[in-house]
């Protein structure tokens, strides 16, 4: 008993450096600090994916994926060609499942979540910090899985997983896809989806039970509420992606046949499982960049929220309805007429309280004292972007209208700019926010901003012409195309080029950050900045709160 | 359109107060924080626009999906090996019940498309020929032991995925003959951008004409006798 008192003791009084404060830590901010890290490997590996592919389709024609296919597995010839049309797809694969699980993911939930969840509500940490530990490190095996699956074999006699993110089945099934590639795959979600499932338990019980005393749930800051919400649509809509993704691993390894035409099985019901997953997975997404741009806003406005309860239940409202809105991804597979038109009435539902959160932003700024700070101009692209990615949303509800842009590049615009330009927005916005907060550090503000004008003007390159190429029906997931498409596609590609020079301001950035002898104060944003991680010292010290904040 | 007016509404409040609100004009910021009327008024009036959007948005949905009366039944059959067969059942079954008439549509190469002057990438070797004014029902499915395409036409407005062991069925009336182009709109593999779907809108007596040659000759005797046809008239411009 003596020793563990001891043990005890030790740990009450320091904490492990070197190596061993990462690998075995159990602080929130430096598990915060190890996801927001992760998140960029992985971005860089999934925008390196995004630039091959924009290269290839920068002209009709195949031109780079016979060579790059001969390059990683060493193929000739026809056999180059074949595994290049694949390799495509695995690309497309790979950037889709890279830029959802490994980067957007980590970066706003074990990233910002992790580090500001805990400081925002007045509590010294998560609630189970050594769960927290578990959660961050099963994502660089999950990593791992997915990057060794593009080196083993998936159809025969070619590499990788080409199914797309949504692995609908029998594609990911013998039928397609007979090697390991795609149990590698399945695997690596797997284990993003159990990282993220005990976050989101970590998340709730925080929330719930470690709250300082009269931080009430409706005097919680919005991200908190975004957060909150958001593990709540992980917590219900993961367990269906680990059944459904299981049951592809029985069909294909043990012989049953959920999935499987020939012996009974029904692939449509994998697309039902796979979307009711899905679809909260989308919100998933976006939600806590809702609660980043509300905080910015209203730091920079100098103003509270305007309409705090609208806000928080909008979230609410967003994530109840998410969830009951799968099928209008499946509009095409023959549906009944009665069950669409239900599924176009849900949808439609939901641009209400997005319309509400939009409104709500606008009437924050209304009245304020707006300072154009770098991360404001990041929310701001947030709002506008993310209104157009909304408005062509309501479009794409409409089923008799989605029948004619289902699978093209509408819908591929629509989504990034939702996500890239939405969600993505938002990690930049609170990138600029929170750095000086996590690091002590002050990035320039003229490198943040020059990097919000590029990002904006080349994002906009990139996508918008791919309204125009899903309106003349060019499909998605396409290596090659008719003459017919080949303007724009050469306009997006440029725009591609311009986006991945504009990270490099992103780069130079953290590296002046850390070059230059400057330091953060407490609060770099004044009066606007009202939130509880602000009264402390930046960085905030190992451990914050020892005696905690009454919030009167 | 709708969404270009209410994305030039956000933009245009977005850029008032970013000029009349920003700290150099107005450096004391307002304490309002609730506002009932507005609050109310910007969920009610984007709920009244959905509304309008939704009824012909139902109409067009019952307009699609109840199916007339079919003067014409085509089956489509994605294969695994990304090409289309195309059945005619209406031409004639054999004993078994198999339609007698039944073709696979291949990707026409580049070397071949150049030479033709059809566009690479849409055109195929032997197209589907339907008759113009005349309801066609489309049975689209795929090979059982397959995967999941699906068989689109932008210009009819029609898109149905191909599942294996699923019967699908969907319709079109074209009203204007011509040439129409589509491509496989269901992630398939490696071949997916490569599997092209040609239709021909003929007039009738061309279609009827197509349909005796297609029984007795096959398939690409009847597509050399129908373009020589439609050359000749000079509906039909290629080499």
């Amino acid at each position: 008993m003596a020793h563990a008192t001891a043990a005890h003791d030790a740990h009450d009084h320091g904490h492990p450096t070197g190596w061993r404060r990462y690998v075995y830590s159990t602080n929130h901010k430096d598990i915060g600090t190890m996801y927001l890290i992760f998140a960029i490997i992985a971005g860089m590996i999934g925008g390196a994916l995004s630039i091959a592919m924009r290269m290839e389709l920068q002209e009709p024609g195949i031109q780079i994926f016979h060579g790059l296919a001969a390059m990683a597995y060493g193929a000739e010839g026809e056999a180059a060609l074949d595994q290049g049309k694949h390799m495509y797809n695995v690309f497309v694969t790979g950037h889709a499942l890279l830029m959802i699980f490994f980067m957007v993911m980590p970066a706003m939930i074990g990233g910002y979540g992790n580090w500001f969840v805990p400081l925002m509500i007045g509590a010294p940490d998560m609630a189970f910090p050594r769960m927290n530990n578990i959660s961050f490190w099963l994502l660089p095996p999950a990593l791992c899985l997915l990057l060794i699956s593009m080196f083993v074999e998936g159809p025969a006699g070619m590499s990788g997983v080409g199914g797309g993110w949504t692995l609908y089945a029998p594609l990911s099934l013998d039928a397609g896809h007979p090697g390991p590639a795609m149990d590698f795959a399945i695997l690596s979600i797997h284990l993003a989806g159990a990282s993220s499932i005990l976050g989101a338990i970590n998340f709730i019980t925080t929330i719930f039970n470690m709250r300082a005393p009269g931080m009430t749930l409706h005097k919680m800051p919005l991200f908190v509420w975004s957060i909150l919400v958001t593990v709540f649509l992980l917590l219900l809509s993961l367990p269906v992606l680990a059944g459904a993704i299981t049951m592809l691993l029985t069909d294909r390894n043990f012989g049953t046949a959920f999935f499987v035409p020939s012996k009974g099985g029904d692939p449509i019901l994998f697309q039902h499982l796979f979307w009711f997953f899905g679809h909260p997975e989308v919100y998933i997404l976006i939600l806590p960049g809702f609660g980043i741009v509300s905080q910015i806003i209203s730091t920079f406005s100098k103003k509270p929220v305007f309409g705090y309860l609208g806000m928080a239940y909008a979230m609410v409202a967003i994530g109840v309805v998410g969830f009951i809105v799968w099928a209008h991804h499946m509009y095409t597979v023959g549906m009944d007429a009665d069950t669409q038109a239900y599924f176009i009435a849900a949808t439609m539902i939901i641009a209400v309280p997005t319309g509400v959160k939009i409104f709500s932003w606008i009437a924050t700024m209304w009245g304020g004292s707006i300072e154009f700070k770098a991360p404001m101009l990041w929310a701001l692209g947030f709002i506008f972007l993310f209104t157009i990615g909304g408005v062509t949303g309501v479009v794409l509800a409409n089923a008799g209208v989605d029948r004619s842009l289902h699978d093209t590049y509408y819908v591929v615009a629509h989504f990034h700019y939702v996500l890239s330009l939405g969600a993505v927005f938002a990690i930049f916005a609170a990138w600029y926010y929170w750095f000086p907060k996590i690091t002590g550090r002050v990035i320039p503000d003229w490198i943040g901003s020059w990097h919000f004008y590029t990002a904006f003007v080349s994002a906009n390159i990139v996508f918008f012409p791919q309204h125009f190429l899903g309106l003349a029906g060019m499909p998605r997931r396409y290596i090659d195309y008719p003459e017919a498409f080949a303007g724009w596609n050469l306009i997006s590609s440029l725009g591609a080029y311009l986006s991945a020079i504009g990270m490099a301001l992103f780069f130079y950035g953290i590296f002046r950050a850390f070059t230059s002898k400057e330091r953060a104060a407490e609060n770099p944003w004044g009066q606007g900045a009202t939130t509880l991680e602000w009264t402390l010292s930046s960085p905030p010290p190992f451990h914050q709160f020892n005696t905690l904040p009454v919030i009167k | 359109m709708v969404i270009t007016l209410i994305t030039l509404f956000v933009m245009g409040l977005m850029l008032y107060v970013m000029v009349k609100f920003s700290a150099r004009k107005n450096p004391v910021p307002s304490a309002t924080t609730h506002n009932s009327l507005v609050e109310v008024l910007w969920t009610v009036i984007p709920i009244l626009i959905l509304v309008s959007i939704a009824i012909p948005s139902f109409r067009l949905l019952y307009l699609q999906r109840d199916i007339p009366a079919a003067d014409l039944t085509i089956k489509v059959i994605g294969n695994p090996s990304w090409n289309w067969t195309y059945e005619y059942p209406d031409l004639g079954v054999d004993a078994e019940g198999n339609a007698s008439v039944s073709f696979t549509a291949y990707l026409l190469p580049r070397a071949e498309a150049e030479q033709k002057g059809v566009p690479y990438l849409l055109a195929t070797d032997v197209p589907m020929v339907v008759p113009v004014n005349k309801t066609v029902k489309m049975i689209v499915t795929s090979d059982p032991e397959g995967i999941i395409h699906a068989w689109t036409i932008p210009s009819f407005g029609m898109k149905m995925d191909a599942v294996p062991g699923r019967l699908n069925e969907d319709w079109f009336r074209a009203t204007k003959e011509g040439v129409y182009y589509g491509q496989c709109s269901e992630l398939c593999g490696k071949d997916h951008a490569f599997m092209p779907i040609e239709v021909h809108v003929v007039s009738e007596a061309d279609y009827n004409a197509w349909a005796e040659k297609v029984k007795t000759a096959g398939a690409e005797s009847a597509r050399d006798f129908l373009f020589a046809k439609l050359k000749a008239k000079g509906q039909l411009a290629q080499n």
